[in-house]
């Protein structure tokens, strides 16, 4: 490939199981900046953990081409190990080790110490530094995230994976472990992680979009906000289930979501008396204290925007 | 070496800290080192006899107390129509019926010869082989006394006898224990050895510790050999204690043979047994998986191994299983060196067997481990 650039690009980059029948990732094109803290957004099964695993060595490609810090993942596998540091989905820490041993088994795996490297996890290991005897099994959800991370950062690496770091985890610790990153990335490691949740995807300073194994599009969170097409109005009523049902079956409505007590709706075409005619038809179907108002799209609406129109946008770099 | 030395130091908190395993691997086998043998006796015992007696006369009631004096019958029934004894069979009171026909007694002394009836319920078939045999003998026995009380009486015909001795060379009072421990004490090794190491490296899957291992640049030899020892060292000092604590003091079985040479065959055989579980660690996914596979081979490699039953009496076909079976090997040097006091010479076929299933099943094992899916 020849390419030595740091960060991280894939070409074409395919994986399907069971001998072909499951298509996990397809023809994936992204390239990734060093020291970028990127987000694979997409909803579960959409293929994030393959294209982690992927490149992290863990799977290999059935075609395509990858390079982590223009190291190529089949040829330079072992270096890729020594060089990226990976906090799987599932927290895969040792259960019966405390807190310190683990930390000292996986520096002695990359043939480093602990203390060697306690600048760079030092403002996270604070915070688990009180339970360092307590066995990994015992520590709570978040301070479990939070040992992992130093764990996979514990070597230095220059790449780092994290494969959804906050699922199953309290809203609180989400936006600590938020928090962390951005302080790593100030450190000029690249991350790569990935979420289902959309309201993460803001954190990052760019997101792919992933739905079905195919990248949709991959842009900052406010250019794919800014590439939204449509006008989006929030709606509320009193029944809000009856407001989705009656909203689905307005002949002009385009998209139609439930966000919350509102209901994210888009209609055919741009005509500015379409929304007039459109709360007349609600009034006519009964409802009460409607409000209706133009909002800007989150990233969830541009989601569902780009899943439901066909065919899907070409990626392009 | 170091991060072997680390890895091993982590191997051994963790097998420490399970509060279930130590227990399991040290307690189990010594526990079962204490029933199994007590329970895999070939001796029989308690025999149940029926006599159907129709003389009644001195040597018919000579021959009945002389069975029942030798310890390994029962009489529990002496009746006089065998209708009755055939009852106690069908009831299962019964193992053997002897019929003493009536004029025994009268045409054993003017003809010289005379008829028993010897009736086997051959349900249970060692017990019936068994006993058949011993009765005989019994009965040979009771013939050669009766001849040689004849030839005293009369004294003019000296006929030819064959008298047969035997002996019981390694084990001379063919005490089954002496046999059963040095061979169950093997079997317990390999199984600990065995299935310990295939659940260890299965439980890393399974929690998902592989991963964050596999992501790591340690080498496929490091990680295997650092799993591989303490297994290793754990089965050397179950085989220790139940050499030299529970054989000796229990069964005061004292290996005639060089120690030495049986750590030697034991250090050997570990290797290929762990390779063993390494391998079917490597094809399975999970603990459950895992404990099924390993439990279907040690099954196999239990029955056919020649510690139940003789490897020579098996047909053709089971000899060649039972010949691709390590334990079979270990077994038979287990039973040499402790019984029979064999060399390193008696062996050496032997050790080049044992040193291939180990570099065998290992380098196997070591390709088809893959720290990339």
């Amino acid at each position: 490939m020849g390419h030595s650039a740091k960060g991280i690009l894939c070409e074409g980059l395919s994986k399907s199981f069971h001998r072909g029948a499951v298509t996990a990732v397809e023809s994936i094109n992204l390239k990734i900046d060093q020291g970028e803290l990127f987000g694979l957004i997409g909803p579960d099964g959409a293929g994030k953990t393959t294209l982690m695993r992927l490149l992290t060595t863990l799977l290999k490609a059935d075609r395509g081409n990858a390079t982590v810090d223009g190291l190529d993942i089949t040829e330079d596998y072992k270096m890729i190990r020594q060089t990226v540091g990976y906090m799987p989905g599932r927290f895969s820490l040792y259960q019966d080790l405390t807190v310190a041993e683990n930390l000292n088994f996986f520096a002695t795996l990359f043939n480093t110490t602990v203390s060697s490297n306690i600048d760079l996890i030092h403002d996270i290991y604070v915070q688990i530094e009180p339970f360092s005897d307590r066995r990994a099994g015992q520590l709570s959800g978040g301070m479990k995230q939070k040992l992992a991370l130093c764990c996979a950062l514990i070597h230095k690496p220059t790449v780092l994976f994290l494969d959804e770091p906050t699922t199953g985890v309290d809203v609180v610790s989400r936006k600590e472990f938020w928090g962390m990153l951005a302080g790593l990335r100030t450190l000029g490691i690249t991350i790569l992680v990935s979420t289902p949740y959309m309201d993460e995807a803001m954190r990052c300073d760019r997101i792919a979009l992933i739905q079905a194994g195919e990248i949709m599009q991959v842009n900052t969170p406010q250019g794919i906000i800014e590439s939204y097409p449509l006008t989006l109005y929030a709606v509320k009523a009193e029944d809000t289930f009856r407001l989705l049902q009656d909203s689905k079956a307005y002949h002009n409505t385009r998209s139609c979501f439930a966000f919350g007590s509102y209901l994210h709706l888009t209609f055919r075409g741009e005509d500015p008396n379409l929304v007039r005619e459109y709360m007349e038809y609600l009034y006519r179907k009964g409802h009460d204290s409607l409000t209706i108002n133009k909002i800007a799209p989150t990233i969830e609406d541009c989601f569902m925007y780009l899943m439901n129109s066909k065919p899907m946008t070409s990626t392009r770099l | 070496m170091k991060i072997i030395l680390f890895l091993l130091e982590k191997e051994f908190k963790q097998i420490f800290r399970n509060k279930a395993l130590l227990p399991m691997l040290l307690g189990v086998p010594l526990i079962q080192l204490i029933i199994l043998p007590l329970a895999a006796d070939y001796e029989i015992k308690n025999i149940n006899v029926a006599f159907v007696d129709h003389d009644r006369t001195t040597y018919s009631h000579r021959l009945v107390e002389k069975i029942k004096a030798t310890g390994y019958f029962k009489m529990t029934g002496y009746s006089t129509t065998y209708r009755e004894a055939d009852r106690l069979i069908e009831l299962d009171r019964a193992d053997l019926v002897l019929e003493i026909p009536s004029q025994f007694e009268n045409t054993l002394i003017r003809e010289g010869k005379g008829h028993l009836f010897l009736a086997v319920n051959a349900i249970n078939g060692t017990k019936a082989s068994v006993g058949a045999s011993y009765l005989s003998r019994i009965i040979a026995d009771f013939n050669a006394d009766i001849r040689f009380q004849q030839q005293q009486e009369s004294s003019k015909t000296r006929r030819g006898r064959i008298a047969i001795q035997t002996s019981n060379w390694y084990n001379p009072h063919m005490d089954y224990k002496y046999f059963m421990v040095p061979g169950i004490l093997a079997f317990l090794v390999t199984m600990i050895g065995g299935y310990m190491s295939a659940l260890n490296i299965v439980k890393e899957k399974e929690i998902g510790t592989i991963e964050q291992i596999n992501v790591s640049p340690i080498s496929k030899h490091h990680f295997i050999i650092g799993k591989l020892i303490p297994f290793w060292l754990i089965s050397m000092v179950v085989f220790s204690i139940g050499q030299f604590i529970v054989s000796r003091y229990l069964y005061h079985i004292i290996p005639v043979g060089n120690i030495f040479l049986l750590y030697l065959f034991l250090a050997i055989y570990l290797v290929a047994i762990l390779g063993f579980g390494l391998l079917v660690s490597t094809y399975t996914d999970t603990q459950q998986q895992a404990m099924s596979v390993a439990f279907f081979f040690v099954m196999i490699f239990l029955l056919m191994s020649g510690l139940f039953t003789s490897v020579d009496s098996m047909p053709p076909w089971a000899r060649a299983f039972a010949y691709l079976n390590p334990v079979t090997y270990f077994i038979e040097v287990m039973r040499g060196v402790v019984l029979k006091g064999s060399t390193f010479n008696d062996f050496q076929g032997h050790l080049v067997k044992m040193v291939g299933f180990a570099l065998a099943l290992n380098t196997w094992a070591w390709f088809n481990y893959r720290k990339t899916s």
